[in-house]
This record gives C-alpha cells, structure tokens and sequence, in this order.
C-alpha cells in the first residue's frame, strides 16, 4: 500500500482498523446528520408515489403502517415480541462503524415499534411513556428518513435474535410508508423508474449495450485468441443471463461478465443478454415496494417467454438473487414453460460448479498465483437465498469454484464470514455518494476482519459475488489504505483460470 | 365470604379469561395473517422436520441467542428453565391428587426460584450496566423484571419465613377450578404473590411476553426454505 496515492477528501474521520473487534461505547447522535437526498417529485410519481409531503401526512403514515402490519405475519410478529434482550445491539455493522445507539437493530426497529405502539396496542395508546410508544411527527420522520437509510437490510441481526426478527423486513417497510406520504429516497427510487422503463438501473439502452458486448468480444479474442460470444436478444438461446447492469462496463464487475461468457464458451451452451431484462438488479426490495419489484421481476419473465428461452440464470449479484431465488415464482410466475430439469432460477455460481463437477471446464490454478484470496459472502446471498441443494450451499459453491480457479485462498475469521457474514456496507439501496461517510464507516468491520488475513496469510485480494459489493469495496478499500482493485469477482478468478483453446 | 375471597375469586376468573382470550387472539392473529414472501434466514433447513427441529433448539435452548450472547444467554435460559419448574412445582395447588411426577420434581422447583432470581438479577444488571442495554430499555423493560422478582421473592418468603396455609390455598385455587369457592386466606404475603401473578396474567397478551407464543410465528424462523423445488415442479 503506498503511501503516496492520492487518498480521497472526506470531511470525517475514517475510523482506524483495530486488530481485533471492539464494542464501542455508544455516542448518542453521531450519525443524525447523515441523510441521503429527497427524491424530487418527478422521480416520485414516476414509480407510483405522491410528488411531495402529503397534507395529512401523519395520518397517512399511521394508516399505511397499520395496512402493512395486516398483511404481514412477518412485522406482526416482530413487532410485538421484542423483548429488548440487546443480543442484536452489537451485530450492525453500522453501529460498529459509527457508535451511534440508533444503529443498533432494536433501536432502529423501535423507531418503528414506538408509532405502531403508540397507534395499535392498548399499553402505548394510555400508556405511551411507560412503554416507550411517540406520536408520528415531525422529529420522528427525520430520525426515519436518517435512520431507516443507515440500514442495509442485511438481516446479520436476524440471526442472532432468539425470535428471529428481521430489521430489514421493518426497515422496508419504514422505506413503503416513507414513499407512500411522497418522502423518497432519491438514489433507489431514480433508478427503479430507469429500470422499468429502459431496462437497467444505470439507464443503458440497446445500441450502448451491443457497442459494450461487441467490444468485450474483441478483447477476449485479443486476450485468448478465441472468439468467444456475448449474445443479446438471440432468440432461441437455451439460456437467458440476466445480471446486473454494472458487470456491462464497472471493475472489477465486468471480469466476472467476461467470465461468465467463457465459462457458457467452453461448456458449449447457447446463451444471451435481454436488452429489455437487461438488470438482475430489484431496487424494489429495498424501498418494501412488492408492486415495484413486481413490476421488475415481470420484464425477466416477458424476456424470457420473448426469446424462447429454457433456463434463467442469474449473474454475480446478491439482492437479486436474493429477489430472484425466493420470490421470482411469486412476483412473476408460474415459470412452466422453462426446462424443469434445472433449478428456475439458476445462480451462474451453481452453473459453473456443475460444470467444473463434471470436468467440462480446464481450469488452471496457476491463472491466479498472483494472487491470494480471501471471500466475502454477500449478505443477500448468504441470509437470505441458497445455491444448490444442500443448506449452506451458498457458501461452499462460491468457495468451491475459488479453490478450482486458484492456488492461494484463505478465509477470513469464522464470526465474520458465512451466516455471520458482514454487510460490504453499501447494501440495501445505499450505494449512493451522498451516503459515503456511512458507507465508510459501516465497512469498518469487513476491513478488519480483511486486514487481519491480510497481515497472517498474504492475502491480496478479496473475492465478491455482488455488483454492490464489488462497487462499495471499490470505493471504500483506499480510504482503509487498501487499493481499489483488491476486490475481484469471482468469475474473473475463473476468467484468468480457464484455458480456451491453445493459449 | 369475606370481601378478600370474593376479590380473589373475580380477579382470578379475570385474569384467567384474559390470558387466555387475550393470548388466544393474537396467535389466531398471528396464524390469519398472511406471510406472502418466503424469507426464511438461511442457511435454512429445506423440508418441514428440519424446521420442527430448528424450532425445538430455539425454544429449548435459545440456539440463536447463543450465538448472540453467551451472558444473555445464560441469564436467560437460566431464568426461563428455572420458570418452567417452578410453574409445574405449582401444578400441586390445581391438582388432587397430585400427580406423582409433579411430587417427584418439587425440590428441584424449589432450586429452580433462586435460580429465577439469578437469572432475573442477571439480565436486569444487563439493563444498567451496559450502555447499549441501557439505551434501549424503556420503563416498562424494568417494572416486567420487577413484576418477576416480586413474584420470586414472595413466593420464597412464605417457604422460608412467613409460612402460609397452603392447604387452604389448594382449597382456594381447586374451589376455583370446580367452581366450589372457598376462602382465601387473610395473609398479606400470599395476597400480595396472588395479586402480582394475577397482574402478569392479565398484561401477558399485551406486553412483550407476546413473544413466547410469538416465535414460533416468526417467519424467518418456522419457513422451509424449498422455494425452488416447490416451484419447478411440473404441474
């Protein structure tokens, strides 16, 4: 790490990397000034919402927060059982990065749990300071806007509570009831309206995306040699990818593209992009808004059934198939007239350890001796999806096609990796620049658990399946003193190990 | 009938059909309402008997909580065992005869209250000594932890210093059961343990003891995770 290179301006402290976790003493308000930009009323409206602060506001929210509760066992549940046990208290990686206590999950959710309280049991209606139960106002929608933006719904919480209960489940729905009185995030819901008009959330049309793939096939034939194909809209394909926007033209994103496009090369399946299902990203989860995701989910479908394709599969991204793996049959379904014989949908990790299973992909190890990994489990991917058949699989397949595809791997500490994964800290809709102190400060505890095996075991890179992780990495890894292009995809290990041809 | 012994006789029909029609109303509002999105915490076991023995381990032995907390924990378990046994100890005052399990276990209920106190004393410590738990406690956090250990503790006073007539109590609770009323008896200790129990029954399907019935409602916890093999099947 030199000492050199031009570290970026910021008007916080980057926190110091500890060489083993600590608790911090909590700092009431530290990070109450943190809020990312109001959506401006086009941006509303476009996806469904009111423009501006609705006149009744407080009654709206109230209203809809008891509509949400109705309809689901999941915030009912967890509304009523918390016991304020304070396991959860130290699990946020938000919290361990800012020390502020309302980044603890249960403060957070009890930013929630106060108002319904308050409005819908008998103990906060005649007695609301005994039971900690607040009037929805003005005070309180600003803790929500601050608050329920410095969670990235990455359920690390929901493991450890002894009744299961999920902050992102409250913090999505905090997000709903926020749209529903016209008070938007801009960063998400910008690019919920891109996605469903153009296709993708970076807002790429058609000619670009043929302009990007046509000349990622001129360099792998520079690279390798061999003519390896990046297909869109070809009809009759057997498989239809759809991955996230950013591995069109982001680093170390499209790597994985490249990847993914040798991987269907050498096992000789017929492949394509759809320019109008361009995105596996669903920004819809993260603003709890089942008709935005719907409506996301359906254009996979429509691309699907359009080009007659037999199988979906999903590229390196973890919300997505967090949506794609538990929901997509709900959102979008019934998928019958895809081939039942494979898993609908397919995640690209489970495609290509199949394929190296059955030794149809040559692999050299030696692609990556410049390299030692280590793996960070995308949230989404690791507490909220599966891949294969097996529980668990989510974690052994990524590891799996690392160890096929390299000689030098080690993980990091076992409470940080897996089920008890850390967040990258730009999940769940935060991803944006006017988050960047948070963003920051939340990746606090994955850069340490990465500096320790840095420091023990050489390790130089760290390895990720999510386009939001790879981009927060990118962004976060120099203010740590690490270099921006320490995270790699996974499929760009495989990229550099796969031998096409003679090469 | 003394008014003491009518007040007793309503107040525990009361907090009887409280308890539960209260706490039978919301698990029949947590069973109705509708749970459209599977969102289990993975890894999660993919067929039912898997989830059956994820649930026993987190209602026997707070799998989740341990690997949370190993203080919580044992706090916690702790108390809630020791609660356990000394509820079934008190099956002897609502049975005649009484059952012989139930007579073979009353020492161990009667460990099991100092037990319940540790615990409670455990996790209330929690509440002012470390800052994160102490933020998020609200008052009615502290008077539940009270309630409890008024409970314990006057409950452990009339075995150890100010003995009751526990016949009469049977007499009391059994009278209640057959509705065959008999007297309670005028003895401040037990008033007072029967008034506090009586109030706990009657704030359990209001307050957050709504979590005994409600983890096992709790969706990230009781869903399959077969969402895939349940949607890829032909037909």
């Amino acid at each position: 790490m030199c000492a050199n290179e031009a570290v970026p301006v910021a008007d916080f402290e980057t926190p110091a990397l500890k060489p083993y976790p600590v608790i911090p003493p909590i700092e009431i308000g530290s990070m109450a000034h943190s809020k990312p930009y109001v959506a401006k009323p086009d941006i509303q409206q476009k996806i469904g919402f009111p423009g501006e602060l609705v006149d009744n506001w407080e009654q709206v929210a109230v209203e809809k927060m008891g509509a949400l509760v109705d309809n689901s066992r999941a915030l009912r549940v967890f509304l009523d059982s918390c016991v304020k046990c304070g396991a959860c208290t130290d699990k946020c990686h938000y919290y361990l990065g800012t020390s502020d206590p309302l980044n603890m999950p249960v403060a957070r959710q009890d930013l929630f749990r106060s108002v319904y309280r308050r409005y819908y049991t008998l103990a906060g209606k005649y007695f609301p300071k005994l039971v900690g139960a607040r009037d929805m106002d003005q005070e309180l929608l600003d803790q929500w806007y601050s608050y329920f933006h410095q969670c990235s719904q990455c359920r690390r919480c929901s493991v450890y509570c002894p009744y299961g209960i999920d902050t992102a489940e409250i913090s999505m729905a905090a997000r709903e009831i926020m749209d529903t009185i016209g008070v938007g995030q801009k960063y998400c819901n910008e690019i919920i309206g891109k996605a469903q008009t153009i296709g993708n959330n970076l807002g790429l049309p058609k000619p670009a995306m043929i302009d990007t793939l046509e000349g990622l096939e001129e360099d792998i034939e520079d690279e390798t040699g061999v003519k390896v194909r990046l297909p869109l809209d070809e009809k009759n394909a057997d498989i239809l990818l759809v991955t996230p926007s950013a591995d069109f033209f982001a680093e170390p994103h499209v790597d994985g593209l490249i990847g993914y496009a040798k991987v269907f090369h050498q096992a000789g399946l017929s492949w394509t992009l759809s320019s109008h299902a361009s995105e596996a990203a669903n920004f819809g989860l993260f603003i709890g808004s089942e008709d935005n995701m719907q409506v996301l989910a359906q254009r996979v479908r429509d691309a699907a059934l359009e080009l007659g394709v037999r199988r979906i599969v999903f590229g390196e991204c973890g919300h997505a198939w967090r949506v794609a793996y538990n929901f997509l049959h709900k959102l979008a379904g019934p998928f019958d007239f895809l081939d039942q014989d494979y898993p609908i949908p397919q995640h690209i990790c489970e495609v290509t350890y199949d394929l190296i299973q059955r030794n149809l992909l040559t692999l050299d190890k030696s692609g990556n001796d410049d390299k030692v990994l280590t793996f960070h489990d995308s949230c989404n991917v690791s507490r909220g999806s599966r891949m294969g058949d097996q529980a668990g699989g989510q974690f052994e397949i990524p590891r799996a096609i690392i160890r096929a595809s390299c000689n030098h791997f080690h993980d990091m500490a076992s409470d940080t990796i897996k089920e008890a994964t850390f967040c990258c800290g730009g999940g769940g809709g935060l991803l944006t620049d006017d988050l960047v102190e948070l963003r920051v400060k939340g990746a606090l505890p994955r850069m340490e658990a990465f500096q320790q095996v840095v420091e023990q075991n050489g390790v130089t890179h760290l390895a990720a399946i999510c386009a939001i992780c790879k981009s927060q990495f990118s962004k976060v890894l120099p203010y740590y003193g690490f270099e921006m292009d320490q995270v790699v995809s996974v499929h760009q290990l495989v990229s550099n190990a796969i031998v096409l041809g003679n090469d | 009938m003394s008014v003491l012994t009518v007040a007793f006789t309503f107040l525990f029909y009361f907090a009887s059909a409280i308890i539960l029609l209260g706490t039978g109303y919301k698990i029949r509002q947590y069973a109705l309402t509708p749970a459209p999105l599977p969102i289990p915490t993975t890894p999660a076991p993919t067929t039912r008997a898997g989830v059956v023995k994820r649930m026993l381990l987190e209602v026997t032995l707070f799998s989740s909580l341990f690997k949370a907390n190993k203080w919580i924990w044992l706090f916690g378990w702790i108390m809630h065992a020791a609660l356990l046994f000394v509820l079934l100890r008190h099956l002897r005052y609502f049975t005649d005869p009484v059952w012989s399990w139930v007579v073979l276990i009353q020492p161990i209920g009667l460990y099991a209250a100092f037990a319940f106190i540790f615990g409670l004393g455990g996790l209330w410590a929690r509440r002012f000594l470390v800052d994160r738990v102490a933020y998020i406690s609200s008052p009615s956090d502290h008077l539940m932890l009270a309630l409890l250990v008024a409970i314990a503790v006057s409950g452990l006073g009339m075995k150890y210093v100010v003995p009751t007539d526990i016949v009469a109590v049977k007499a009391f609770f059994l009278g209640l059961i057959y509705f065959d009323w008999h007297p309670m008896p005028s003895d401040w200790l037990l008033n007072l343990h029967l008034l506090l129990v009586a109030l706990l029954m009657i704030i359990f399907p209001f307050s957050k003891l709504l979590h005994a019935p409600g983890v096992f409602f709790s969706p990230t916890r009781n869903q399959v995770d077969n969402v895939r093999e349940r949607g890829s099947t032909r037909g």
